[in-house]
């Protein structure tokens, strides 16, 4: 009895913690592993000339980005995508929130505004291009000028959906305007802002590609196409596996960012669906 | 107005219609005043010198010569190029993304052994394929088809992954209680749980797969409205190119409204219209 009790009471939290963990590995690297397998030896047995192994591309990424490379192609364009992004939220959303706050702007701007985000952003960069040039300064402007709209228009929505009873609320408890927008507009728009902020990360990505590999000579996307017209073919694979993981830190980031700024928003979620 | 001398009960549901109709006037007059606005300060900026007009043509300018190219049959082609591309890689990235997306999602193990690939490869920009497509298809359609697809086929396969998941766990039991087979299970509760996110999917990937199809032709230089706007900038014709320009953002705009239409008229008997993300 004393033996049944103690296995039951005792239970063993350590080993069960290391067993979970350890399924959780073998499920998020199972599928890669067998994959990558599959490719290794594919590219082996068939010879195929634009899919080289895995190990070569591996070898090819630390030979062509660790290195001076990293400083000169990786980090400029790294630092404009970044400033892009941040350039277009801030703006994004200052402006949202002014336009979705005076009815009349509002109902003034949006068709144009519908109408902005409805073009393809890469039609921009020429334009751009001839406006500013073809330097670092033009990358920006099609950055910004791109991602903007998502991040514009769902705030200017988010905002105007203000609950009107929160609203009543806080003017009758004589909020002053820097503290209602502080602490009722902001929050209650902020699920609506951080949906524009994720596509505006991924536009963003693509034009600071594209801005670079055709209307630039230094950066990430200018160095991937240098080595496909080089037939580098490893060397722009391991391009390729570059931009694949700043999309994903990116998408890490966002998703830390999220939640810390939408906590109560998922609580009242899962409170609703319990 | 009319109803002056109508009774008085009458008179309230026409004043409510007259102020809704008037703020709907007032909606639309503004926004024709917004327009009105943007094409007056495109005007006034390259005839005041502000910028240089030989690469910021007029308002006036641009819009007489798009009225030319609209009686060009080229104009239409490039247009039914880039349409054609388009739909294609839609068709082609929805029902790969609906097949995957579904056996994905019913099965909870494949949906755990998947997770972390799918995390991986969503994020890559589909713009980063393009020397690979080059050098796999050459200047062709297939490789404006690949990037398209790929960017297109996300949107379509997580929606319809989130839905398939998403399947109330007391209508699930039910419908097991009730002896339903596994075919009319999908058809009776997966597939009417699953079709307001394969809807918002669907509508993402179109927008996505315009983008990427200009996008390719651009810089592929595969025949279609990118690669006329490319062709026009390098032979100095910057009014076709502000012209092109406006044109793809109305095909965005009616991409976008038609696909709006088709996922409210599809969902009409959907009792909560879900909140809608915009892009």
């Amino acid at each position: 009895m004393t033996l049944y009790t103690s296995t039951i009471v005792t239970p063993r939290p350590r080993p069960r913690a290391w067993a979970k963990f350890g399924e959780s590995v073998a499920y998020a690297l199972g599928l890669p592993i067998i994959l990558l397998t599959i490719w290794g030896v594919w590219s082996s047995v068939s010879a195929a000339p634009y899919f080289p192994s895995p190990v070569v591309i591996f070898e090819a990424f630390i030979d062509t980005w660790v290195g001076p490379s990293f400083f000169e192609d990786v980090l400029p364009s790294l630092g404009r995508l970044a400033i892009g992004i941040v350039l277009a939220v801030v703006l994004g959303i200052a402006a949202g929130t002014v336009i979705g706050l005076v009815r009349w702007l509002r109902e003034l701007l949006e068709p144009i505004f519908e109408f902005f985000r409805a073009v393809p952003p890469p039609v921009l960069i020429p334009i751009v291009a001839v406006l500013v040039g073809a330097n670092d300064l033009m990358k920006l402007v099609v950055i910004v000028t791109g991602a903007i709209w998502p991040v514009l228009l769902n705030t200017i929505e988010g905002v105007r959906a203000t609950d009107s009873v929160m609203t009543e609320t806080a003017r009758s408890f004589a909020l002053t305007p820097s503290e209602r927008l502080r602490f009722l507009v902001l929050p209650a728009a902020s699920p609506r802002i951080m949906t524009g902020v994720r596509q505006c990360l991924s536009i963003a990505l693509i034009l600071m590609v594209i801005s670079e590999m055709f209307f630039s000579s230094s950066g990430l996307g200018y160095q991937i196409v240098y080595f496909q017209r080089n037939y580098l073919i490893a060397e722009m694979w391991s391009g390729i596996v570059l931009l694949g993981l700043i999309g994903v830190l990116l998408a890490v980031i966002f998703g830390f960012v999220e939640r810390r700024v939408l906590r109560w928003y998922h609580g009242i979620k899962e409170v609703e669906r319990a | 107005m009319a109803t002056v001398d109508a009774p008085l009960i009458v008179t309230s549901p026409p004043r409510r219609r007259s102020r809704r109709t008037g703020r709907t006037l007032r909606k639309v007059g503004l926004g024709l005043a917004g327009i009105a606005g943007f094409l007056l300060t495109w005007q006034l900026l390259p005839t005041l010198g502000i910028v240089n007009p030989a690469y910021f043509p007029t308002a006036t300018d641009t819009i007489a010569q798009l009225s030319l190219m609209l009686g060009d049959l080229e104009f239409w082609r490039n247009v039914g190029r880039t349409m054609t591309s388009w739909a294609i890689g839609l068709v082609i990235a929805t029902v790969l993304a609906v097949i995957l997306g579904t056996i994905i999602g019913l099965v909870p193990f494949l949906r755990r052994a998947t997770h972390s690939t799918v995390e991986f490869l969503r994020p890559i920009p589909s713009v980063a394929l393009i020397p690979l497509a080059i050098l796999m298809y050459g200047y062709q359609l297939q490789a404006a088809l690949l990037i398209i697809v790929f960017a297109s086929f996300w949107q379509v396969f997580i929606q319809v992954l989130y839905g398939v998941a998403d399947v109330d766990a007391v209508a699930r039991d039910t419908a097991r209680s009730f002896g339903l087979s596994r075919g009319s299970r999908i058809v009776n509760l997966v597939l009417p749980t699953a079709l307001p996110y394969l809807m918002t999917g669907l509508r993402l990937a179109a927008t996505v797969a315009l983008i990427l199809a200009i996008t390719a032709e651009m810089f592929i230089s595969i025949p279609g409205l990118g690669r006329a706007i490319m062709l026009a900038r390098d032979a100095g014709q910057w009014t076709t190119v502000y012209a092109l320009v406006i044109v793809t953002g109305v095909l965005g705009l009616l991409i976008n409204l038609v696909f709006r239409a088709i996922e409210r008229r599809s969902l009409s008997w959907h009792q909560s219209v879900r909140g809608e993300e915009v892009l």
